[in-house]
């Protein structure tokens, strides 16, 4: 040891101090952004200014008698819907057809579909998929939104699937087939129940992914009746180009609850955080 | 085969690749050969595009604002990502293994949020945290009437993608912080390594390949992250314009298809040369784990063939 004790102890005690005020403000940096939907919404006065003026619920009756808000958390909820179900079902279907049939180049299949998941971005790929809507004349229509979603979540979605479907033992189907179960029977009444857990968990990972994605909705729907929440937030302004932040900053809390309640739910449930697939 | 024949398998497998071939595969395909027409939105070659070989590729690299835009994401991608995200989150997954229960629980929840709120929102919040008259930083720094979002656009833009992802970066690491050796640790400590030599020594290498993993996969999100959009718009003067958001200026709201799909296409490859990267990257980590499992075997068969030769060779 070269440095006096009394030198070690003060290196100590300012690194600590550093530390304490570090983790101060690294709080502070990411709880700032928060304050605004925390307090604005019930802010008697809501502005940008994150603080509240006098409690009350006005805004929230104000966001409830607006023409727009029902009919844009039911297009989140048709699309999210919508997606999550045809994920759902499809991944389910083709997770077991891969798991338990033979093919030839099957992990490359998956493998290959799993890469260009992650390449073929809303981002990347939005000029091709507009235009392709555009002549197959789904463009403003919500199912187009749902299909193509649909399309960049499966192949992930089916990854997932497969390793439920490979941990079911076979000799339960076996079994089943030796007492004269038919396919579709075995598939109700053996495998769906027990890739319920799977199956629920993509449904959630879907919802949420849904839910927030901006830029295809965006894109594809021009149609302010058919656009989700995540769009008609945008919407929200007067003639002169303020934001009506009675309306924005309830809405923005209102969309916002459902992610939170999912993220919280599956977290609680199976312990892991879900994030993946199309992003922005 | 357990009660599935090839034709049903067939059948339950159709549904689901006609929809990925559908709206990912042949999209990516028909960048390739949209980038080589002159298609547009309106005029005459909306009806009848004509083929104008990699006329789209000179153009675009002839284009100072295409340029820009890629000089400005690749500046996105390694502030904001390479180098925020993934420090940040190391730091914090670093602090977590020894801090105070509540703290590492409030720090944990914000930085949770800041992940899983939907982009809309959090792009408003940072408006309304960033506004000029009433904005929370100017009323903190008492800076009122700085308007960050015109005066520094790419520097907003770059931290709050550190806000927004810093989450992933942070579960990753705080994962794989834990397959690190407390043992090791300890021996270290005992032998009077700071908490820097530790870390550079012992949970560096140990979780080197948690790094590259998380470093690419953020890359390759950040890389097509269109919430810079919802922020700026690309603004003032196209100075926070990555190329997510060029290319739906370029194409969509001006119509040059056959231009933004040559652009598109680059973003494309892009994205294809960081996936394989990574999928090497995995692939590499299995054989280095075949090798050891090989080599412990080898190790055991040549001890047990130590022990029993004296048995045999009497």
């Amino acid at each position: 040891m070269t440095t006096a004790p009394g030198a070690a102890t003060v290196r100590h005690v300012v690194g600590r101090i550093g530390l304490y005020v570090g983790i101060c403000l690294l709080t502070v940096f990411f709880a700032l952004p928060l304050l605004w939907l925390v307090l604005t919404p019930f802010s008697r006065n809501p502005s940008y200014r994150a603080a509240l003026s006098g409690f009350s619920l006005d805004n929230f009756d104000k966001l409830f008698h607006n023409p727009q808000t029902w009919p844009s958390l039911r297009n989140s909820i048709y699309l999210a819907a919508g997606s999550a179900l045809l994920v759902i079902v499809m991944a389910a279907l083709a997770s077991y057809a891969l798991s338990r049939v033979r093919v030839p180049g099957r992990d490359q299949l998956l493998y290959g579909l799993l890469l260009l998941s992650s390449i073929v971005t809303g981002t990347a790929a939005m000029v091709p998929i507009f235009l392709m809507l555009y002549q197959l004349n789904l463009l403003d229509r919500q199912f187009g939104v749902v299909l193509v979603l649909t399309g960049g979540l499966l192949p992930a979605a089916v990854f997932i699937l497969k390793d439920f479907v490979d941990s079911i033992p076979r000799s339960y189907e076996e079994s089943a087939r030796v007492f004269g179960a038919s396919s579709g029977q075995i598939l109700r009444h053996i495998v769906l129940p027990l890739i319920r857990p799977g199956m629920a968990t993509l449904g959630v990972w879907a919802v949420v992914l849904v839910w927030g994605n901006f830029l295809m909705p965006y894109v594809l729907l021009s149609n302010p009746d058919k656009q989700p929440a995540a769009v008609v937030m945008y919407t929200f302004y007067d003639a002169g180009g303020q934001p009506n932040f009675a309306l924005i900053s309830t809405f923005a809390l209102v969309y916002s609850v459902p992610v939170v309640v999912l993220y919280l739910f599956v977290n609680r449930r199976y312990g892991f955080a879900f994030q993946g697939g199309i992003k922005g | 085969v357990a009660g599935l024949g090839r034709g049903r398998a067939t059948v339950f497998l159709a549904p689901a690749l006609v929809l990925v071939g559908t709206f990912l595969v042949f999209p990516a395909v028909w960048t390739l050969y949209l980038g080589l027409l002159d298609y547009s939105l309106t005029g005459a070659s909306a009806q009848a595009p004509n083929f104008v070989g990699t006329q789209n590729y000179t153009d675009a690299l002839a284009d100072p604002l295409f340029r820009n835009s890629l000089y400005l994401t690749l500046l996105y991608v390694g502030f904001s990502a390479v180098l925020g995200q993934n420090v940040l989150g190391f730091l914090l997954a670093w602090y977590f293994r020894s801090a105070p229960r509540p703290v590492r629980g409030t720090l944990t929840v914000l930085v949770l949020l800041a992940w899983i709120l939907p982009g809309s929102v959090v792009a408003f919040l940072w408006q309304a945290l960033l506004d000029r008259e009433n904005g929370t930083l100017n009323a903190l720094l008492h800076t009122t009437g700085t308007a960050w979002t015109i005066d520094h656009p790419m520097a907003v833009i770059i931290i709050f993608n550190i806000w927004r992802g810093t989450a992933f970066s942070m579960l990753l690491y705080s994962a794989a912080l834990s397959t690190v050796p407390a043992s090791h640790l300890e021996v270290a400590r005992m032998a009077g390594a700071r908490q820097w030599q530790q870390l550079r020594d012992i949970v560096l290498p140990t979780v080197r390949r948690h790094i590259l993993t998380n470093t690419l996969l953020i890359t390759l999100w950040t890389f097509n992250d269109f919430t810079p959009y919802l922020l700026t718009g690309g603004g003032p003067d196209n100075r926070s314009e990555t190329l997510p958001v060029y290319i739906y200026k370029t194409a969509i709201l001006n119509g040059r298809l056959g231009f933004g799909s040559a652009i598109s296409l680059l973003l494309l490859l892009a994205n294809l040369v960081i996936a394989v990267v990574y999928i090497r990257l995995l692939r590499g980590g299995s054989d280095e784990a075949a090798l050891r499992r090989a080599e412990r075997k080898a190790a055991r068969a040549a001890r047990r063939r130590q022990q029993s030769q004296p048995a045999v060779s009497p």
